[in-house]
């Protein structure tokens, strides 16, 4: 029976530098697992390449050959030294093999706990795989349990349930707020990667107007232009308060760009519909007074931040339960894996065969009330001799040490034609 | 009164079990116990219909004779407000508050006597009935309003204070709660405004005037003003979110009072229909 090995390194072992040397793009990808299933001792291949990892799942008769092959064959494709990656690659085998490729999909082996992304990317590869065909009975099954042990993770446990970044939090905290964020209107003061990436998130859960208010009107117009929205100066920052629903702020001002007064005294104009304030800066931008204000709510960066570790920690719990969903699929996966060899499913099979003979016997001796003993014995040998004669030949063919690979289709077939599986 | 008392007791443990699954949809957030507990509350529902239909065949006229009545029909509206709530803003989680109530209400007027009070007569009349139900659907409509500002005030605290402990995840969005409860208070108002109105006809229909400074009318009144200046300073100063949910509150121990206080402090001509 083949042994399954995944060889790689990821976010954990390996730095950047080393990961984007490393990493193959999706042409590079296409013939590199080609490439790599014609590896001398590799049966069936698949490869799996993100900014996070690289990852190489084989199956092989001759483990001992395989990290040697594999790591040359990464060398000389990427055209690296080895010595800049060998010392970065793990190995694991059978079981635990098993269980990584789960843990990943599951996005337990992620650098952030619970994304959602690696599933996608690992399903990629696969496609890649099979497009190539170098996978073949062990890593289909294998990979198509993956997938469903990454959907029970996901809809069994909260491991994505709540934000982990401050764009996410954003949204989620002011879905909290009003019950949709659609239509509500948006004021972004100043800028910077992060606010920039909330307003985005923002914008794709259908906000309505966009006003950005920037010191620099230039650069406060090239922003508005990206995002499609208004431009307006920093002066006019008060008047736009009354309008403005959400509030994103992350200028480098040293003092406060918003006070309690300001906001006070457009409350009630806004007949007091609520209004959110996110403070990315540091320091802070909004007056934190603010926050006293009935309706209105600000959350600064570490407030944001508290949050995400809370949400951070309810996702390691979520994934203890993950790791018992990935323990069972593992231990179910090697029991297929065990079937799969030659002698227990001939035992199997002789069972079924003789078990099926024995109670039509059985049934049909009921009705023979003249059979003796002696003769219901004689009947008995003839089932012996008669399931021995029938397995002769098909024993003889999965016995023979010809053609390894198609031994599992075989034996796969077979389980799969008089339902052998253990159930 | 026996088939009576076994509807009752039906009644009661339905609403008892329902109570159980939203507490544990509370709880655990699966939405299965949701559903049990909407249908357990929805059958109890069935059966007090039944029972309030066959009482109102017998007697021929909807059963308001004494307190264990009245607050039979009160936790019946309950239940009522709430499905019209579920179906219209699918506010799930408000049943840890409406089917708790109404089982209390159910076990509170179990306890007492089901002896009508010697007016029957006076209970015919369609303009009594129109009162009846305008009061009673509209006071629970309150009831619920204060459940929701109740849940608006946790989750408001919940986010203000940024530690978002027990009821973050299982409250929905403040908004949600603010619209349902307004709806509620909406509802509550002119229900209630047609029931005094009624009331105040059939009083000239049988005493010969309109106000007869009962305490129970007084009270009313005063109930009735909370909620119109809610309404008032909503549509114009924009009285929303927090001022809104603990108006919704205090007003609905006003009505508790107007309900029940009155009739044990004070005397009117209500009274013989609440006493015990």
């Amino acid at each position: 029976m083949p042994d399954i090995l995944i060889i790689g390194l990821n976010h954990k072992t390996a730095p950047v530098e080393i990961r984007e040397c490393i990493a193959f793009s999706g042409e590079e990808a296409a013939s590199g697992v080609e490439k790599l299933h014609k590896l001398h001792p590799v049966q069936e291949a698949m490869l799996i390449s993100t900014c996070n990892r690289v990852e190489v799942l084989v199956t092989t008769d001759h483990s001992k050959g395989t990290l040697s092959a594999v790591t040359a064959f990464l060398a000389e494709f990427k055209q690296i030294p080895m010595e800049s990656f060998k010392d970065s690659l793990y190995v694991h085998a059978g079981d635990d093999a098993v269980r990584h490729i789960f843990r990943v999909a599951g996005s337990l082996d992620s650098m952030i706990l619970g994304e959602p992304q690696i599933l996608g990317q690992i399903k990629e590869a696969y496609r890649l795989s099979i497009a190539a065909k170098t996978s073949g009975v062990i890593l289909n099954r294998l990979l198509h349990k993956t997938f469903s042990v990454a959907k029970r993770i996901r809809t069994e446990t909260g491991i994505g349930d709540h934000a982990v970044s401050i764009s996410f939090m954003a949204v989620e905290l002011g879905r909290k707020i009003f019950s949709s964020l659609e239509g509500k209107a948006v004021l972004l003061i100043g800028a910077g990667e992060m606010a920039e990436l909330a307003v985005e998130h923002l914008i794709r859960h259908k906000i309505g107007k966009l006003v950005v208010a920037n010191r620099t009107l230039e650069r406060g117009m090239e922003l508005a232009k990206k995002f499609k929205g208004e431009s307006v100066k920093f002066e006019e920052i008060p008047d736009c308060l009354e309008t403005s629903d959400i509030v994103v702020s992350s200028t480098g001002s040293k003092d406060y760009v918003l006070f309690a007064d300001q906001v006070k005294k457009i409350m009630r104009n806004r007949k007091n519909k609520p209004i959110f304030f996110i403070d990315i800066a540091v320091p802070r931008d909004i007056d934190p007074e603010i926050n006293k204000i009935n309706n209105a709510y600000v959350y600064d960066i570490d407030d944001l931040n508290n949050v995400i570790q809370e949400n951070l920690e309810d996702r390691k719990k979520e994934a203890v339960k993950a790791e018992r969903i990935v323990d069972e699929a593992a231990i179910h996966f090697r029991k297929w894996l065990e079937n799969l060899s030659v002698v227990p499913t001939i035992i199997e099979l002789r069972n079924k065969i003789q078990t099926i003979a024995r109670d039509e016997l059985k049934k049909t001796a009921q009705s023979l009330n003249h059979l003796s003993d002696e003769d219901l014995t004689a009947l008995d040998k003839m089932i012996n001799a008669m399931t021995n004669k029938i397995l002769h030949d098909p024993t003889m063919l999965l016995k023979s040490t010809e053609s390894h690979w198609n031994k599992e289709a075989y034996l796969d077939l077979i389980h799969k034609l008089f339902n052998l599986y253990p159930r | 009164m026996e088939s009576d008392t076994f509807m009752d007791i039906v009644i009661i443990i339905f609403y008892l079990l329902g109570t159980v699954g939203y507490m544990a949809y509370l709880f655990f957030q699966k939405d299965s116990f949701q559903k049990i507990g909407f249908g357990v509350l929805l059958a109890g529902f069935v059966v007090h219909c039944i029972q309030i239909v066959a009482s109102i065949y017998k007697l021929g006229y909807v059963p308001v004779e004494n307190l264990n009545q009245t607050l039979s029909i009160s936790a019946w509206a309950i239940i009522s407000v709430f499905f019209w709530i579920q179906y219209q803003y699918h506010l799930k989680i408000l049943g840890i508050f409406a089917a708790p109530l109404a089982a209390f209400i159910m076990v509170a007027a179990s306890g007492l006597s089901a002896e009508p009070s010697q007016t029957q007569t006076v209970l015919k009349s369609l303009w009594l009935q129109a009162h009846i139900f305008g009061v009673f659907l509209g006071e629970a409509a309150f009831a619920l309003a204060c459940g929701t500002g109740l849940l608006y005030l946790l989750q408001e605290r919940a986010i203000k204070s940024k530690s978002r402990g027990f009821f973050y995840k299982r409250l929905p969005s403040l908004d949600l709660l603010d619209l349902t409860g307004h709806a509620c208070i909406m509802a509550g108002f002119l229900l209630v405004t047609v029931g005094l109105i009624t009331g105040f006809v059939y009083a000239k229909s049988l005493w010969g005037r309109f106000w007869n400074w009962d305490p129970k009318e007084v009270w009313s009144c005063i109930t009735w003003l909370i909620y119109a200046a809610l309404i008032h300073q909503r549509y114009t100063v924009g009285w929303r979110g927090r001022k809104s949910a603990i108006l919704a509150i205090i007003g609905f121990v006003a009505v508790v009072f107007t309900f029940l206080g009155v009739n044990f402090i004070l005397k009117g001509h209500h009274e013989p229909f609440t006493r015990w």
